[in-house]
């Protein structure tokens, strides 16, 4: 063969950094040749999806707001992918936070409750831990997989939300529209610049990319996390409670879920309405592999793919091409970063194979 | 005895377990060779527009299937080439696999919403399709469920059976040896994910043209995840995999027929049900830990570098 795989000595640092922007420009690029395909000006549809969207300050805010949810559910889930505890069913359980916060909210409605949206907040991310704590608990004690109780879950919480607001919690004076009452003022989130969506939540996110670092970075806690991802048996012989770590990091992913779907109500939305979120759950996983599962990357990340939605609409409504391009967008991103990763522990090799003396090992 | 609700409801099981039929017996090969594919989701959207748009436009429920199978094996090929030969971690693949397919259908089904397609063409043998009862389930269906049935027979007696077949479970059970004696791991990993990305793209044609014959973003409604679980419950056996699709198909018939029936509980708590009968089948199934991994290919989501 021409070209082969060789492993490094070591992954390489500068790799584990350059991967993501090879992936961003190669999905670009992909981008560009798709949309030629399509009979559409690349340069001009890339303008559309990725600067046209944030050229004013209403932009900027929507990023921001749009970004909330992506950092908040990248974050937690980014713990437990350094674990190898695989939660895929964020989505469900911003569902479910975000009915809990959302139920508080409908519950107090005609009351003057200063604590309100603290309680609120506190209610969603109970909810998002209670729903995770189910595939915890399953493969704590039966040793199911999480990957797929998780997200059987995730189905099953999308539909409590459609009885929840098709039944119970729809608006009396609603005209039978499957939609709550609108929140009252004390639940909503303060708006940070007026005339803009951008509110509180964002500054919530923020706090959680803090809260993350020192977590992972500073606690032994996270030390424990890294460890147990990347030598189990080390982890088993130092003693490290794997079953604890499992719990621990499911109920963070969780908990950061459905915080942010109490957020995205409470602030972005101000009601409960049959779809909450555009699949932030599924797209967090991607934010929180692009941003290297570190809670710095993963803000940008979150901003970027954040970024992608906001570009979805703008190419909808300037260009009219269906806004499901940001899952296709998303997905090839995935891939290309996937793919570069490659880099970090092989290198490419041009020319037939010569035998050249091992060193070390 | 009123038989009448018998035949349609039996129908119905069989139209609702044919997709998760195709899609467990291909993902429990490639699960054989070793290889994790998260992907079956996507790859069962990507089958079902391709044969719808192709049905549509062509009216052949044959080329329809072909597309199908041909778009669940060229996602499939993404996966493999990525897992296979760049070594990318096959969880995150197979879920980027299920993004991208579900944005990829949306963005072609985009021109398909509201277009119809008036099914695959049923089996009619005059004298036999009309015998009460057995006529109409036994010789009056689509040529997808004959097939989903011989599939099931060919992957178990290639399986089992055939020299390939050994060489696949070899692979998946321990690839290091399995490479020292000479075979190629990469090729063998390859086909059997190429396999597997045809058999979801068929089941995914299988729910655009005979389930319910149109087009619907994200139609598959996490099929393809209980197609997945439905391969550990079957301890990756071919026919065990065919009695549990049956099974969620009987389930489907309770969500259907429960309303009917004059039950009092609302829509939404009944279409819970495939989701929690999955979880419920994944917890005794996986509760004997040293039982669950003694049927699990011992190389199941490792990936393989020659030079390791």
């Amino acid at each position: 063969m021409l070209i082969r795989m060789e492993q490094r000595p070591e992954p390489s640092k500068s790799m584990v950094y350059a991967s993501p922007l090879i992936a961003v420009v190669l999905t670009i690029l992909t981008a560009m040749i798709m949309f030629a395909m399509l009979g559409v000006d690349p340069v001009r549809a890339i303008a559309t999806f990725f600067i046209e969207p944030v050229s004013t300050l209403n932009g900027v805010a929507e990023l921001c707001v749009k970004a909330t949810p992506l950092v908040l559910i990248g974050i937690g889930l980014s713990f437990g992918f350094q674990a190898n505890v695989w939660n895929i069913g964020a989505e469900g359980q911003l569902t479910i936070g975000a009915l809990a916060g959302g139920g508080l909210a409908l519950a107090f409605f005609d009351e003057e409750f200063a604590l309100l949206l603290p309680a609120m907040l506190i209610a969603g991310v109970l909810g998002g831990m209670a729903w995770a704590a189910i595939p915890a608990y399953l493969k704590t004690r039966f040793n199911t997989n999480e990957i797929l109780t998780s997200l059987m879950m995730t189905y099953v919480g999308l539909l409590v939300l459609s009885y929840l607001v098709h039944g119970p919690w729809r608006d009396p004076q609603g005209q039978n529209f499957p939609e709550s009452r609108l929140f009252n003022d004390a639940a909503l989130l303060p708006v940070l610049i007026e005339g803009t969506r951008l509110n509180a939540g964002w500054l919530i996110a923020l706090l959680a990319v803090a809260a993350g670092w020192v977590l992972i970075a500073r606690h032994i806690v996270g030390f424990q996390i890294k460890v147990i991802g990347m030598a189990p048996m080390a982890a088993r012989f130092a003693g490290y409670r794997e079953k604890r770590l499992i719990w621990l990091t499911l109920l963070i992913s969780g908990g950061c879920a459905g915080l942010a779907g109490t957020i995205e109500l409470s602030g972005a939305i101000g009601q409960i309405v049959p779809v909450i979120s555009p699949g932030y759950g599924f797209t967090a996983i991607i934010v929180a592999f692009l941003g290297r599962l570190h809670p710095v990357g993963v803000l940008f990340a979150g901003l970027l793919m954040a970024l992608t939605y906001l570009g979805g609409d703008s190419a909808q409504i300037t260009m009219n091409l269906p806004n499901a391009v940001t899952g296709v967008f998303q997905g090839m991103l995935l891939f290309f970063l996937l793919a570069s990763d490659v880099l970090i522990k092989y290198r490419f090799r041009f020319g037939a194979v010569r035998i050249v003396p091992e060193d070390g090992q | 005895m009123n038989a009448d609700w018998l035949v349609p409801a039996l129908l119905t099981i069989i139209t609702a377990a044919t997709p998760l039929v195709f899609a467990a017996v291909g993902e429990a090969v490639v699960e054989k060779a070793g290889v994790l594919n998260l992907g079956v989701e996507g790859m069962m959207i990507i089958g079902a527009i391709a044969a719808f748009a192709t049905a549509v436009s062509t009216g052949s429920g044959v080329l329809a299937v072909v597309a199908g199978a041909s778009a669940g094996l060229l996602l499939s090929l993404i996966f493999g080439v990525l897992t296979v030969y760049l070594q990318s971690n096959q969880v995150a693949t197979g879920l980027a696999l299920t993004i991208f397919g579900l944005g990829l259908s949306a963005l072609i089904g985009h021109s398909y919403v509201g277009k119809t397609f008036p099914g695959l063409a049923k089996l009619s043998i005059p004298g036999l399709t009309s015998i009460p009862v057995i006529g109409p389930i036994l010789f009056g269906q689509d040529g997808l469920v004959y097939l989903s049935v011989a599939s099931v027979a060919l992957v178990a007696w290639f399986l089992n059976r055939t020299r390939a077949g050994l060489l696949v479970l070899a692979v998946g059970e321990n690839h290091d040896a399995a490479h020292s004696i000479g075979y190629s791991v990469t090729l063998i990993r390859m086909a059997a994910i190429a396999f597997g990305g045809a058999m979801a793209g068929i089941g995914g044609a299988y729910l655009s043209l005979a389930y319910t014959p149109l087009w619907v973003e994200n139609m598959t409604a996490g099929r393809g995840w209980i197609a997945l679980a439905l391969v550990v419950f079957a301890s990756w056996k071919p026919w065990r995999a065919f009695f549990g699709a049956y099974l969620f198909g009987g389930i489907t018939i309770i969500q259907l027929y429960a309303q009917g029936m004059g039950v009092e509980v609302s829509a939404q708590f009944l279409s819970m049900l495939p989701y929690l009968a999955t979880i419920a089948v994944l917890v005794i199934i996986s509760r004997d830990k040293a039982k669950a991994r003694l049927n699990a290919p011992a190389c199941l989501g490792k990936n393989f570098h020659a030079s390791g």
